[in-house]
């Protein structure tokens, strides 16, 4: 039940239970950590204000705030084959299941593969307790905002993912909400790519119920020099639940991070994606593929902080809008002084499918340094009347005209996915997601 | 006047009275024209006069409004269609400037709009195995490289590439009336050569080609039965192969004196 005030009392009841269960059996530096995260959380409260909140301007998040949440102290059961039915892509993957926030795992597969950590996060605190120590919350910090506060302080388990050496076999993390209730859940996840190594990492957030629910996520990757980690985070939640996501990625010295954020799901929703150059010789490929319709509201804020010198970071985001949706781009890149051999472009391009739909797209450079060679773009746009008209003149009706030229849109973003199984099916998705398309698509 | 037809039933295309308007602008201001099954017309005039206007209405394209008159398809209304419809009913536009699809491939493209005319037409669809054979041959018949067929359309394709592309569409979809909306234009004398063999191999009993042009050059390769020139959106004189040649030595100014109500196809 919605509030007409921003209430706290229920996270504050529910943390005090957790800190009663967890006493003594979580090691002290985290207890501090998740201390202090709350501390914040209550401290920072939810960003509500609607005057001089320049980060969340178009985005309102007080539906969020006066929402009424049942933290899951346990977890549904959920079938194998329910799981298979909704995330077909995922055969051969090592896969770690969290429902509800704990881990499940008869839904797990594959987590005793060599050469690689895959374990929940509650028994990595044990298993591997100074590898998590030196990385659990140092990239998404307590003081970023009320959202990471509460994520550290609150969640339940997680998916810790250390990759010691090269692995070919992709690592899927399924974050599924149950249709238990109105859930709250944090989840979580830590990766820690070690020097030389690649790792193919895909994040699959998802409902299994249509009620409302809310995802507060919290991921960190770490990429230490010489790593490769290929990232694709699919937002697949269902169209009432409130997300909100942090992903926070720190690259060491000659490192690739490639990331694919895939957002067709969630009733109100923002990413934050936050992206470090802490040393030299990197590249980071951001792309985004965002499909909203009814009422969906989607934000992403992607940050790239070029701290240091040579580094190459190139930003693409696409959006089709249908409905009276929303969608918000924000895009910042951060040249910070001395980082010279910069080479950044960030682009946003929207296909508007209604009148009704809108889309605040905002790039922006913030350049300190000379020697940097930096551009942006943004596009909004509907159809193009040229191209229904060929493709009419060709015998093909416009519904089925519109079909093509939406996924031509999204393929250019699409095509990027190295993982065969994955393209075709979010190929497919994408149009799924468009109600206008009914049964034609797919 | 020659008379060529010697067709039974309406005329392919008839287009009678046609008024057509672009916002404010009358651009075609009485236009008659009768094609029949197995002809070809070309639709000469200067720049300005209406042709691509004429062809483009034929093809439905959107923006243009008509004001008065009709055009008959196989005796039938072809304006109340959709250009999709038309399309399904055998009309075919060679564009002008042919539109990028991007994220479209040739190959899926054409395969799509094959599938679409033939399901009207209750045939089954090809197989994609017989699909792709047919269209990596007659990809190179236009001297179109096979590779080009899984690019996006037109994407990228130099302006030869894409006026073959759509010669190629209509050798693919094989519709009964093809429009060629200056097609030639832009071309070297090889490619038109290449553009005027898949548009002669095309031509045959039971099609007919409206072929809009600018200049003569591509009628030594594509002989027309009826040449027609169009000056201010009117059809000042018709005549046979010879009325194009006369036109490139004395230019279109001595036509522009004719009186409208003269001419007539």
């Amino acid at each position: 039940m919605a509030q007409a005030v921003e209430t706290y009392e229920q996270y504050e009841t529910d943390f005090r239970k957790l800190q009663e269960q967890r006493a003594g059996k979580e090691p002290q530096w985290l207890t501090d950590l998740r201390d202090s995260g709350f501390e914040r959380f209550l401290q920072f409260r939810f960003p509500v204000e609607r005057k001089g909140n320049e980060g969340w301007k178009y985005t309102d998040v007080r539906p969020i705030a006066r929402g009424s949440f049942d933290y899951p102290f346990d977890r549904a059961e959920v079938s194998a084959s329910a799981l298979a039915a909704r995330l077909p892509f995922d055969s051969g993957f090592i896969r770690i299941a969290l429902v509800d926030g704990h881990f499940a795992p008869e839904l797990s597969t594959g987590l005793d593969a060599p050469g690689i950590v895959v374990a929940p996060l509650s028994e990595a605190v044990r298993s591997q307790p100074q590898l998590v120590e030196a990385h659990l919350g140092k990239y998404a910090q307590v003081n970023h905002d009320s959202f990471v506060g509460v994520n550290t302080a609150m969640h339940s388990d997680g998916a810790f993912i250390h990759a010691a050496q090269a692995v070919k076999t992709p690592v899927h993390v399924v974050y599924l909400t149950s249709d238990r209730g109105n859930p709250v859940t944090f989840p979580r996840a830590l990766v820690v790519a070690s020097a030389l190594n690649e790792l193919t990492l895909v994040e699959s957030y998802i409902s299994l119920g249509d009620q409302n629910h809310f995802t507060d996520a919290v991921t960190e990757i770490t990429l230490e020099d010489g790593a490769t980690v290929d990232h694709y985070r699919l937002l697949l939640e269902n169209p009432n639940a409130f997300h909100v996501g942090h992903v926070r990625v720190n690259q060491g010295r000659d490192t690739n991070y490639a990331n694919l954020s895939y957002e067709t799901g969630g009733g109100l929703v923002r990413v934050d994606t936050d992206v470090l150059f802490d040393d030299t010789g990197s590249s980071a490929a951001l792309r985004g593929l965002y499909v909203t319709s009814g009422d969906q509201h989607i934000d992403n804020l992607v940050t790239i902080d070029h701290a240091k010198p040579h580094n190459t970071s190139r930003l693409y985001y696409k959006g089709i809008l249908d409905g009276s949706s929303k969608a918000v781009f924000g895009g910042t890149v951060f040249v910070r002084p001395g980082a010279d051999k910069t080479d950044a472009y960030q682009e946003d391009k929207n296909l508007l499918l209604s009148r009704e739909a809108e889309v605040d797209s905002k790039p922006a450079l913030e350049i300190y340094a000379d020697d940097v060679k930096c551009g942006h773009g943004a596009t909004a746009g509907a159809i193009a009347e040229d191209a229904l008209f060929y493709m009419q003149s060709r015998g093909i009706d416009p519904e089925q005209a519109m079909l093509f030229l939406v996924r031509g849109f999204a393929s250019e973003i699409l095509d990027g996915v190295k993982l065969a199984a994955l393209r075709t099916w979010l190929d497919e998705r994408t149009t799924l997601a468009l109600p206008r398309f009914g049964e034609r698509a797919g | 006047m020659p008379v060529l037809s010697n067709a039974e039933g309406p005329p392919m295309l008839e287009v009678r009275g046609l008024h057509v308007s672009v916002v404010d602008t009358e651009i075609l201001k009485g236009v008659d024209l009768s094609l029949n099954a197995g002809e070809v017309h070309a639709i000469m005039g200067p720049n300005g006069s209406g042709k691509s206007t004429l062809a483009n209405i034929i093809a439905g394209r959107p923006g243009y409004i008509v004001t008065a008159g009709e055009v008959l398809y196989e005796g039938k209304n072809l304006l109340s269609l959709t250009p999709d419809a038309r399309a399904r009913a055998g009309v075919f536009l060679a564009l002008q400037y042919p539109v990028e699809l991007p994220g479209i491939r040739n190959r899926e493209f054409l395969r799509t709009a094959l599938d679409a005319l033939r399901e009207s037409r209750g045939e089954e669809a090809v197989p994609i195995r017989d699909f792709n054979k047919m269209l990596d041959a007659k990809a190179k018949e236009l001297d179109l490289d096979p590779d080009m067929m899984k690019r996006n359309v037109n994407e990228g394709f130099s302006g030869g590439e894409k006026k073959r592309n759509e010669i190629l569409q209509l050798s693919v979809l094989d519709p009964k009336l093809a429009l060629l909306d200056e097609t030639d234009s832009g071309l070297d004398i090889d490619a038109l050569k290449v553009v005027a063999k898949g548009v002669n191999a095309f031509r045959g009993p039971g099609k007919a080609i409206l072929l809009v042009t600018h200049y003569q050059r591509i009628l030594d390769y594509i002989t027309p039965d009826l040449v027609h020139v169009l000056i201010d959106g009117r059809i000042v004189r018709s005549g046979g192969r010879e009325l194009a040649l006369e036109l490139e030595s004395r230019g279109y100014d001595w036509l522009r004196e004719e009186a409208p109500a003269e001419a007539s196809a």
